[in-house]
């Protein structure tokens, strides 16, 4: 007989063990999908999660894809464990990114060191005004934000879009959908020679000290935390909720506004159409593998930046489609959920230990 | 431009038919919501009905069963959401993500050989009765079987949610888990089948769009109609027929927007794309700001987690 018994602390250890279990499951539950599709199983996760890192390059593509996840998923942090469902990052990086970029079409025969700042400012400015949106939709007008925020998604993309076929884009350019190249001192700094790996990094490191400080050790961190946990205990605290709801989503979407500028100023240097293969549906799988925790943020963008490695790798090797990428993100997530089974419910089996029960 | 009475009555036809898959998969989250489950994978279950329709039709060379299957694998990928959020009490929000997510990245990998192939001919009804009436004809004759299902479905489900037993049922373990469970329903059961339910009807709903409305495969193709439905049960406060209403909305707009380009008004392409999702935030601010409205329909349980003691 098996028991299943509700426990009344939840275990430190298995709280960071789960994740770990999680990525394992979905190594399996990969394995079998590419073996059902005619692969070989063993030769294909090798193509999709070792051969991508098995040169320098391929580190340096791994940090440059983890920079902007890390990033969001840390802003998604103060959302989530406030309980406010923010999934437009995708919208808030694509507005943060429009809105950077406008600044540096404008800065485009600037030259100086003032250039790349106003730029980035102006980006995370943009992304935190985008989320605002949702937020102050739904503390003055009781509007769902999950619907919200996703609905904007689709107005920053149609947007973006409208932009760099139409009035940004390039003079030059024969008509192609994308806008001028911006000024080399509009680019984020190149750390190593040959790589892509750039500045960025450094906001996103900077960017997860603060949100550790911020989330631990002040009142506004404390006030989140307690909202998340019970609603009905921070009211009674006399927390100010709706202030809350508002500073969460703009930390979120100036989070998202940063990776916007970064992916833009960094490895793209220009607008086009595609400036996110979806970085703002990911972060929310990096921000619950890393248990929206600071660090664990950190090892979580770089398992799920993996994937996107991979699943170009695979794309080429295998001649899977890139959407593959996505099989393996959705898996992680649904394992670790499922795998939390084990912090809330104790499983015991009866019969084995009779002085226990 | 003419503005004879056939061009409308065409323009209705077109109009009705871009808002099938809506009506479908908004009227399935409708019941699944109702019990009180808020699954957000209606994109995911979407797509993957798209591809497994569209590969049965190319494999099987049968019309029947792709629909069938299509309803069948929609049903199949709402169980892993089932089995997370009612068997392992998962987070309703984050899973569903999960399945849109896992639902896009499969039903492209099912679908790398699919790409390309042209579809079959679905059967249209009634398609002399089309061409010889006029202004009436092309409204109610000349479509699939499954539109005229589509048209029918939010009364159905009128009537069973206010009507029948089962539809109380559902009702009350939205409302209230807790009493519905002390009065010996077995909530996991109703939940369980109603997410099954919503599953196959999105399932459905992306079959239709692979098989009649624009009969191909293309990788992402269901393009956020999931989350429009699942906006539009919002914007119905879970009442069916308004779904219907709401549905005929946005496919007005999606037309629309297609003829007002053909005609080619100066207006950016892009602003009237984005129109269906300004207006969506527009009507849900409009409903959602009168909070007593909201509640007064709102499954009262709506993405908690339910637990029982055993």
């Amino acid at each position: 007989m098996i028991k299943i018994e509700k426990r009344n602390d939840v275990s430190r250890s298995i709280y960071f063990l789960t994740p770990v279990l999680a990525i394992f499951l979905t190594l399996i539950g990969g394995a079998i999908i590419f073996y059902i599709l005619g692969f070989n199983p063993i030769e294909a996760l090798k193509f999709f999660f070792i051969t991508p890192i098995s040169d320098l390059y391929g580190l340096s593509e791994l940090l440059v894809k983890a920079t902007p996840l890390c990033l969001i998923a840390i802003g998604l942090s103060f959302c989530f464990k406030s309980n406010n469902w923010n999934i437009g990052a995708e919208g808030q990086l694509i507005f943060g990114g429009i809105v950077g970029g406008g600044v540096a079409l404008l800065f485009y025969n600037h030259d100086g060191f003032y250039v790349l700042p106003i730029i980035i400012l102006s980006g995370a400015l943009g992304g935190m005004l985008f989320a605002m949106i949702p937020a102050i939709l739904k503390t003055y007008f009781n509007t769902n934000e999950i619907l919200v925020s996703l609905m904007l998604v689709y107005v920053a993309k149609l947007l973006l879009d409208y932009l760099v076929v139409g009035p940004w884009s390039n003079p030059e350019g024969f008509n192609f959908p994308e806008t001028r190249q911006f000024s080399e001192s509009a680019r984020m700094p190149i750390l190593f020679d040959g790589l892509r790996i750039h500045a960025g990094i450094f906001i996103t490191l900077i960017t997860v000290f603060l949100s550790w400080l911020i989330l631990y050790k002040t009142y506004l961190g404390f006030q989140i935390k307690v909202s998340g946990l019970s609603l009905k205990t921070a009211k009674y605290a006399g927390f100010k909720g709706k202030t809350m709801i508002i500073i969460v989503f703009m930390i979120s979407g100036a989070c998202a506004g940063l990776a916007g500028v970064g992916e833009i100023t960094g490895p793209i240097g220009q607008l086009h159409r595609n400036i996110s293969p979806d970085y703002g549906f990911t972060a929310i799988i990096v921000a619950f593998l890393g248990r929206l925790n600071p660090v664990g943020i950190i090892f979580a963008s770089l398992i799920v930046a993996l994937t996107y490695l991979g699943a170009e790798t695979a794309q080429i090797f295998l001649q899977v489609p890139k959407y593959t990428g996505q099989v393996f993100q959705g898996m992680i997530l649904f394992f670790l959920l499922g795998s939390d089974y084990l912090l809330f419910f104790k499983i015991k089996f009866l019969g084995l230990k009779k002085n226990e029960l | 431009m003419s503005f004879d009475l056939n061009f409308i009555g065409i323009l209705i036809g077109a109009i009705m038919a871009s808002s099938v898959p809506l009506i479908l998969a908004a009227s399935g989250e409708l019941i699944t919501e109702r019990s009180g489950v808020l699954n957000l994978g209606v994109e995911g279950m979407m797509i993957i009905g798209a591809i497994s329709g569209f590969a049965l039709m190319v494999v099987t060379d049968n019309l029947f069963f792709a629909v069938v299957g299509s309803m069948l694998s929609g049903l199949i990928i709402s169980l892993i959401f089932g089995l997370l959020t009612q068997s392992l009490l998962t987070n309703h929000v984050a899973t569903g993500l999960a399945l849109t997510i896992f639902g896009i990245g499969m039903s492209a990998m099912i679908g790398k050989n699919f790409v390309g192939i042209p579809g079959k001919e679905f059967p249209l009804l009634f398609l002399n009765l089309k061409e010889s009436i006029p202004f009436l004809g092309p409204i109610f004759f000349g479509h699939s079987i499954i539109l005229y299902f589509a048209f029918g479905l939010p009364f159905l489900t009128n009537y069973f949610l206010k009507k029948t037993k089962t539809g109380l049922i559902i009702r009350a373990v939205g409302d209230s888990p807790t009493s519905a469970s002390n009065q010996g329903i077995n909530v996991t059961l109703v939940r369980y089948s109603c997410i099954l339910y919503g599953g196959a009807m999105c399932g459905l709903a992306g079959a239709y769009l692979s098989l009649i409305y624009t009969p191909q495969w293309i990788e992402n193709m269901t393009g956020g109609r999931g989350w429009i439905a699942l906006a539009l049960v919002v914007f119905a406060t879970w009442s069916p027929i308004k779904v219907l209403i709401g549905a005929l909305i946005f496919g007005g707009i999606t037309i629309l927007q297609l003829h007002m380009q053909a005609v080619g008004l100066r207006i950016p392409v892009q602003l009237l794309s984005a129109l269906p999702y300004i207006m969506t935030i527009i009507v849900l601010v409009v409903i959602s700001r009168d909070s007593r409205k909201i509640k007064l329909n709102t499954p009262t349980s709506l993405g908690q987690i339910f637990y029982k003691e055993k």
